[in-house]
């Protein structure tokens, strides 16, 4: 051990953990400037390079916009369909790492030491890791999705001309048989929901929490390449990581922005007859961007925590309406069946290789891993700040199987109501709507529709904050070479930029579903870099055992 | 007339808290006061210290060095805080509550158009905090 007086960045090992030694001292590449009043300590060079190259990918996007696009979706589509072998294979790697992390004896290892003490409690952290991790996506595809796979299953098996199969069943489809078709699209819709994704999230946050908390390096994605780099991570390998991630963090956040401004418009135009268009997007974002700037300027437990708690809460009383007003036997035993029906057909619905079902697999399941991978580094970081003080095992276990149980619970309510009103009533308002209306079409069959709905965009909206929220903490930590300590308009500047982008891109024509095509494709590198982190995790427990 | 004086530290910027240390000394040792000195700061590695427990130590040798240098009784206390940005002149004052502090020396920058919109740490304890407050200005 290096004199501790004489180098302030030599870390000293504390109880029970395997602290890496590196010369780096955090944030010694920072400058600390002030811009007009503000002050800022900013990481040298990630902070201007992030910044510049989104500004000009906005402009590239806005002054060639057919080009742009042309570029993108043959980007995505290239990388979806060649790469879905890829995909499915990493996807099933990091849920076996996974579940093989909760038996063997790694599993002990405390996040921040032998001694650390959880930071949040279990409601809290639970809350702000799903809020995170998919709110947002439950509240569009809960019902849309297994009434998508439902409507295909059921359509049974079409065959084109070169022999390739057109329909988009998952596996082999039901003709005709309405409940195989049921299982079917609930064992699809679980699968794209359950263990994968989360299995995904917890490969990063796992592998940032350990390097920050245990191993003390900055809290940032280059840190998990330590085992792999060395002390190149200071330098442009780093710089060019955490500049993706950067980059893959704010361009999903102000798609998914702009995405949900223009469905929470179609909800509300359903309810309460407010006009679709521009204008009213274009509120919506600036009000959700302010709503995330108050709980920007409230902080971590003021804000996000906060908001997340009463989102879950929200959530859990909108699921116990659904389930208990809605056919409510039919649901449950659906939860236990579809569950069944998961495992069931997981192995094939995993098989990477010899596929038939190419139009599900490569547009919904393909598509699906890169859209979480490429979510990854924002959602992972965000959960590996709050996660400090638990074990691997209890890690593993809260941020993979529950969340993945409660998402089964949710498909099940609000997907298993949606196909109850077209198996049972025949009622098919939700199956013909718009994926942004099904959710209040289903909820127009039951009472309360008005006060349901208005739960639901309330939901909506607040889903939408915390993203924003949590996203903007994590580009401002990135972007400041790992520390959370930076001046406050740094975050606030984040998220300012991330509305202000999602606004251009929504009134350019075309801007958003070709940045979001880009963003997807920015999976592939990623998975790289996810695999590398399993292994750098496996090395890093070991380490930490020994210690 | 005080007892027990806490004055916040940020490690990271020891020079900028040249000011408030002397002024916090000189009181210490005109009412015969301890010195609490008081850093608030995440559980994530830092520009200072790489764990908490590497936190609190350094901070205890700062305290020590300035209780030998200015010949007063000097102690410490750190608080981990989930977000220090936001959340550091809540977390001071309830330091200043918890360790029974009768006066608050700290260091503060001269105020500009910035504190308009995000009053400085030191102006708004003084404004908040229930006992006395000495915000020591730059020069």
């Amino acid at each position: 051990m290096t004199d501790e007086s004489a180098n302030q960045g030599i870390p000293a090992p504390e109880g029970a953990s395997d602290i890496i030694e590196t010369d780096y001292e955090i944030g010694q590449d920072n400058i600390e400037t002030k811009i007009g009043p503000f002050g800022l300590d900013i990481h040298n060079p990630v902070f201007l390079i992030s910044g510049i190259s989104i500004v000009l990918f906005v402009f590239y996007t806005l002054a060639l916009p057919e080009q742009a696009g042309g570029v993108f979706t043959w980007l995505f589509n290239f990388v979806t369909q060649q790469f879905d072998w890829f995909f499915l294979s990493a996807g099933n790697i990091f849920v076996l790492f996974c579940l093989l992390l909760i038996v063997t004896p790694v599993g002990k290892v405390r996040l921040g030491g032998a001694a650390a003490t959880p930071d949040y409690g279990y409601a809290g952290w639970f809350a702000m890791l799903f809020a995170a991790g998919m709110g947002i996506g439950l509240m569009f595809y809960g019902v849309s999705e297994p009434m998508s796979h439902f409507g295909t299953s059921l359509g049974g098996i079409a065959v084109g001309e070169d022999g390739m199969r057109t329909d988009w069943a998952p596996l082999g489809g039901a003709e005709g048989d309405v409940e195989a078709a049921e299982r079917l699209a609930f064992a699809a819709t679980i699968f794209h929901w359950g263990l994968h994704p989360w299995a995904i999230y917890a490969v990063v946050a796992l592998a940032l929490a350990l390097f920050t908390y245990n191993k003390g390096l900055p809290l940032t994605i280059r840190s998990a390449f330590y085992p792999i780099l060395g002390d190149r991570v200071w330098g442009w390998w780093g710089h060019l990581i955490d500049t993706l991630a950067v980059f893959a963090t704010l361009f999903g956040l102000a798609t998914s922005l702009g995405f949900g401004a223009t469905q929470a418009n179609a909800g509300l135009n359903e309810l309460f007859g407010i006009p679709v268009g521009p204008t009213t997007e274009v509120l919506l974002i600036s009000g959700i961007t302010a709503i995330a700037l108050i709980s920007v300027l409230r902080g971590l437990d003021g804000g996000v925590k906060i908001l997340s708690e009463i989102n879950m809460g929200l959530a859990f009383v909108l699921l116990l309406f659904v389930l208990l007003v809605g056919p409510t036997v039919a649901i449950l035993t659906g939860f236990v069946e579809y569950l069944g029906a998961y495992l069931q057909y997981l192995p094939a619905l995993a098989n990477p290789i010899g596929r038939e079902d190419v139009n599900f697999e490569q547009g919904w399941t393909s598509f699906y891993w890169a859209w979480w991978i490429s979510w990854s580094p924002f959602v992972g970081m965000f959960i590996a700040r709050v996660s400090r003080g638990r074990t691997v095992r209890e890690f593993i276990i809260c941020v993979l199987l529950i969340p993945s149980l409660v998402c089964v619970l949710w498909m099940s309510v609000f997907g298993g109501a949606a196909v109850e009103q077209v198996v049972a009533d025949g009622y098919t308002a939700a199956q013909d709507a718009p994926l942004e209306l099904k959710l209040f079409k289903m909820l127009a069959e039951l009472p309360l529709a008005g006060l349901t709905s208005l739960i639901g965009i309330i939901l909506v909206i607040v889903f939408f904050v915390t993203s924003s929220d949590s996203g903007s903490l994590v580009i401002d930590t990135i972007t400041a070479g790992g520390k959370v300590d930076a001046p406050v308009p740094q975050r606030v500047f984040w998220c300012i930029f991330e509305g202000a982008v999602a606004i251009v891109l929504l009134l350019s024509a075309g801007g958003l579903a070709s940045l979001q095509s880009m963003v997807i494709s920015t999976g592939l590198p990623f998975t790289i870099v996810l695999l590398i982190m399993c292994w750098a995790i496996w090395r890093g427990l070991r380490a930490e055992r020994n210690a | 007339m005080f007892t027990h004086i806490m004055v916040p530290v940020d490690l990271a910027h020891t020079g900028a808290l040249e000011r408030a240390l002397a002024v916090s000394a000189d009181l210490a040792k005109q009412h015969g006061a301890t010195v609490t000195y008081v850093a608030v700061h995440a559980a994530t590695p830092g520009a200072v210290a790489h764990t908490p427990e590497e936190f609190s130590e350094k901070l205890a040798a700062f305290a020590a060095g300035q209780g030998s240098a200015h010949g007063v009784t000097a102690q410490s206390h750190d608080v981990v805080s989930h977000d220090p940005s936001v959340d550091l002149d809540d977390k001071l004052m309830a330091a200043a509550d918890e360790i029974g502090a009768d006066l608050i020396v700290m260091a503060s920058h001269v105020p500009g158009l910035a504190d308009h919109l995000w009053p400085s740490n030191g102006g708004k304890i003084a404004r908040h905090f229930k006992r006395s407050v000495f915000v020591v200005r730059g020069e």
